[in-house]
C-alpha cells in the first residue's frame, strides 16, 4: 500500500473567511439534493405521490363532489398545500438518519457553523418542494385548473409556499432530532390526514357539527384559503395575517426548536 | 495565531466524570497522550470508551474533570479544540448516498480547504487508502473494510494533529483489519497522535504504544502492551469434543492434571475445554493420552493466548463489568456455581469451574 503523504499539515491547509458558514451550508444542501435525487423512494415520495394526489382529488372525486368545473379551482390550493406538507415532511427522515448513523456527530466535530447540515437539509427541502410544485400545478392546469391571478398573484403565492415549506420544513426537522428513523418516517401521515378536516376539500359547514372547531381553527384552514385567495386574484383580507401568524410560529418553534436540540442531542 | 502548547502532552485527561441518571459511567478517568504516540483504551463493551472519546471530541460535556488537546482547553474552548482533532466513530459515518470521492470533496469543503488545495488531497487519501478503483462508486456499494478506510481517510481531510478512532476494527473481517492497522502504524509515523478504543487485547498489542485498562468508567490499569501482558497468567489450550457429556468429562481430566488454584472453563456451546499451561506440548501429550484412556474423542486442539478477559482478572481480581452483568441475567444457565464468561473474540458463554 502506499504511503499517506501530506503536503501541509494541520491547520495551516485551512482557510477562513466569513463565507464560510455560507459555503458550509451550500456543501451540506449539495449532499441533501443528492441523496434526494438518488434514491428512487425519495423522488417517488418527491414527484409522483404528490401528482398522484393531485389527480386523484381532481379526476376521481372532483367528479362526485361536484359537476361543475368550479370543484378544481377549489380544491387545488388545498392539494398543493398537502403536497408541500407531505414533501416537507420527507426531511424528518434525512435528519433521522443523520442522527443514527452518527453523521451529525462527526458534522458537529468539525470547524464549521454547527447547524450547517440542518440548513443543508432545509435548502434542499425547499427546492425539491418548489420543484415538485411545477408538475403538481401541470397537471393541474392540464385538467382545467383556471386560477384567475395574475402575474403578482402567482408571484404572492409563490413566496407563500416558500413561508409554507420553510415552516413545515423546521418542524420536520425538528420531528427527526427527536425520533427514531422509523417514527420520523410516520411524520408524513399528520401532514397528509390534517389537511382533510380543513377548507381545503370540502367546506367545512358539511361536516358533522363536532368537527367545525377544529376544522375552522387548525392553521390548515387560514393557509389553504389565503393560498387559494391568492391564486383567485383575490385580496385574501384576514385570513392572510391568521395564516402568517400560524406559519410564524411553526417556523419559530421548528427553527427554535431544533436549534436547542441540535445543541444537546447526541446519539450515544 | 492561537495559543497553543507545542511542548506538552498532546492530550490531557484529568478527573472526568460522567454520570447518567444515577448511573456514574465515568467515574475519574486520567490519562495523557505523548505526541506522535498509539495510546489504547481496552475496555469491554459498556466500559466507558465511547463516552470518553465523545467528550474529548467535544459532542458531550462531563460532569467534572479536565480535558487538553495540544494544549487546547476543550470545554472551554471547544471551537479552537475542534481544529486540532479529527474523530472516527464507532460506526462508520460517510454517506452511502455519494460515491467515495464525493464524501471526501465535501469533507474538503467544510474543513474549509483552499480550492486548489481540495482536488489534489482527494486524490491523494484515495490512493493512499486503495479506494481510487472505487472513488466513483457509491458508498452503498462498498465493502465494511471499504467504509472503514473511507471513513478514516475522510477524518485525515485537514491532517488534524490528533486523530480519536472508536473501534476501529470492529467487524472487520482479518484481512481488512490488518491493512487498516498498518494504515494507523503510518499516520503515527508520520506524526500523527492517535488515541484508539478497543475491545481486542491483539490490536492494542500490535498499534500501541501505550495501553489503559478502562473498565466500569475507571482506568485500572496503564502501561505498554508487555507490561500488561507480563501479568496475565500464559497460554490456554483449547480441547474440543463432538460430544456434549465427553465436556465435562475432560474437564475433570483436565481440572486433575492443572496445578491447584487453576481455572478449567467449560463451553457448552462451543463444547470446548479450556486449560492454563505452562508447557502446552507435555499438556496436550498427557491430556490426549488421558481421554484416549477415558474413550473421550477430541475433535480440535487449538493453543489460544491471553483473552482481555486474562488481563482483567487478573489485573482487577474479577472479572470484567460485562462478565458480571452476564451473571445476572443469566445465571440459570450454571449447573455448577462458578462465573460465566464472554470471550471478546465471539462473545460465547462459558462455564468456569473452579477448582475444589
Ligand atoms: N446518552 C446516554 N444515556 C444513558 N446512558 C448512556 C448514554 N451513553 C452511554 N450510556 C451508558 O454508559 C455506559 C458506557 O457507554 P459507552 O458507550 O461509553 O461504552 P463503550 O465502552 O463505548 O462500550 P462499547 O464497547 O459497547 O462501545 C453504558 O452502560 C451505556 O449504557
Ligand atoms: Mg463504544
Amino acid at each position: 500500500m502506499s504511503t499517506i503523504t501530506m503536503t501541509s499539515r494541520g491547520v495551516e491547509v485551512r482557510h477562513q473567511s466569513r463565507w464560510s458558514a455560507g459555503s458550509d451550508i451550500i456543501a451540506m444542501s449539495g449532499r441533501e439534493l443528492r441523496r434526494s435525487l438518488r434514491s428512487v423512494d425519495a423522488l417517488v415520495t418527491a414527484f409522483a405521490i404528490p401528482v398522484s394526489i393531485m389527480l386523484v382529488f381532481v379526476v376521481i372525486f372532483g367528479g362526485a363532489i361536484s359537476s361543475d368545473g368550479d370543484y378544481v379551482n377549489y380544491v387545488v390550493p388545498g392539494t398543493l398545500v398537502l403536497c408541500l406538507g407531505f414533501g416537507a415532511a420527507a426531511t424528518a427522515i434525512g435528519v433521522a438518519q443523520d442522527v443514527a448513523t452518527g453523521t451529525v456527530n462527526r458534522f458537529k466535530t468539525l470547524p464549521v457553523l454547527g447547524s450547517a447540515v440542518l440548513h443543508g437539509h432545509v435548502v434542499a427541502s425547499l427546492l425539491r418542494n418548489l420543484a415538485a410544485c411545477v408538475p403538481v400545478v401541470v397537471v393541474a392546469l392540464l385538467l382545467g385548473f383556471r386560477p384567475a391571478a395574475g402575474l403578482s398573484g402567482w408571484i404572492d403565492a409563490g413566496l407563500f409556499a416558500v413561508l409554507i415549506i420553510l415552516a413545515f420544513t423546521w418542524l420536520s426537522v425538528l420531528g427527526g432530532l427527536l425520533l427514531s428513523v422509523d417514527a420520523a418516517g410516520s411524520i408524513n401521515f399528520v401532514f397528509l390526514f390534517l389537511p382533510y378536516i380543513s377548507s381545503g376539500f370540502v367546506a367545512v359547514d358539511t361536516m358533522p357539527g363536532w368537527l367545525h372547531g377544529f376544522a375552522d381553527h387548525q392553521p390548515y384552514t387560514p393557509i389553504i384559503e389565503t393560498l387559494r385567495a391568492l391564486l383567485d386574484g383575490a385580496a385574501p383580507g384576514a385570513t392572510l395575517w391568521v395564516a402568517l401568524a400560524w406559519l410564524a410560529g411553526i417556523l419559530a418553534v421548528g427553527a427554535v426548536g431544533s436549534a436547542l436540540v441540535f445543541a444537546r442531542r447526541v446519539k450515544g | 495565531m492561537t495559543a497553543t502548547n507545542r511542548t506538552g502532552p498532546a492530550i490531557d485527561v484529568a478527573g472526568l466524570r460522567k454520570g447518567y441518571g444515577n448511573h456514574a459511567v465515568l467515574d475519574g478517568v486520567d490519562f495523557t497522550v505523548a505526541r506522535c504516540e498509539i495510546y489504547a483504551l481496552l475496555g469491554p463493551n459498556g466500559a466507558g470508551k465511547t463516552t470518553t472519546v465523545n467528550i474529548l471530541s467535544t459532542l458531550v460535556r462531563p460532569d467534572a474533570g479536565e480535558v487538553r488537546i495540544g494544549g487546547v482547553d476543550v470545554l472551554a474552548r471547544p471551537a479552537q479544540a475542534r481544529r486540532m482533532f479529527a474523530l472516527t466513530g464507532q460506526y462508520a459515518s460517510v454517506d452511502e448516498f455519494q460515491t467515495g470521492a464525493e464524501n471526501l470533496a465535501m469533507m474538503a469543503r467544510l474543513n474549509h480547504l483552499q480550492a486548489s488545495a481540495r482536488r489534489t488531497r482527494v486524490a491523494e487519501l484515495l490512493q493512499a487508502f486503495d479506494l481510487s478503483g472505487a472513488a466513483n462508486k457509491r458508498v452503498a456499494g462498498y465493502s465494511g473494510g471499504m467504509r472503514r478506510r473511507l471513513d478514516l481517510a475522510v477524518s485525515l481531510i485537514a491532517m488534524p494533529p490528533v486523530l480519536f478512532l472508536d473501534e476501529p476494527t470492529t467487524g472487520l473481517d482479518p484481512r481488512s483489519r490488518a491493512q487498516l492497522w498498518s494504515l494507523v502504524e503510518e499516520l503515527a509515523h508520520t506524526g500523527t497522535t492517535i488515541l484508539l478504543t478497543t475491545q481486542y487485547l491483539d490490536e492494542a498489542e500490535r498499534l500501541a504504544d501505550r495501553v489503559g485498562l478502562i473498565d466500569d468508567g475507571r482506568i485500572v490499569a496503564t502501561g505498554t502492551p508487555d507490561q500488561l501482558k507480563a501479568q496475565v497468567s500464559g497460554d490456554h489450550i483449547v480441547f474440543s469434543f463432538g460430544e456434549r457429556h465427553d465436556v465435562l468429562r475432560a474437564a475433570e481430566l483436565a481440572l486433575r492434571h492443572c496445578a491447584d488454584g487453576a481455572q478449567v472453563e467449560t463451553d457448552e456451546a462451543t463444547l470446548s475445554v479450556r486449560m492454563p499451561t505452562s508447557d502446552a506440548v507435555e499438556d496436550i501429550r498427557a491430556l490426549l493420552a488421558e481421554t484416549a484412556k477415558a474413550g473421550i474423542r477430541v475433535s480440535d486442539i487449538a493453543i489460544a493466548g491471553p483473552t482481555l478477559d486474562d488481563v482483567f482478572l487478573t489485573l482487577t481480581g474479577r472479572p470484567s463489568a460485562q462478565e458480571r452483568s452476564d451473571d445476572a441475567a443469566g445465571s440459570h444457565e450454571q449447573p455448577t456455581a462458578g462465573e460465566k464468561r464472554a470471550t471478546h473474540e465471539e462473545k460465547t458463554h462459558e462455564e468456569k469451574e473452579k477448582a475444589a
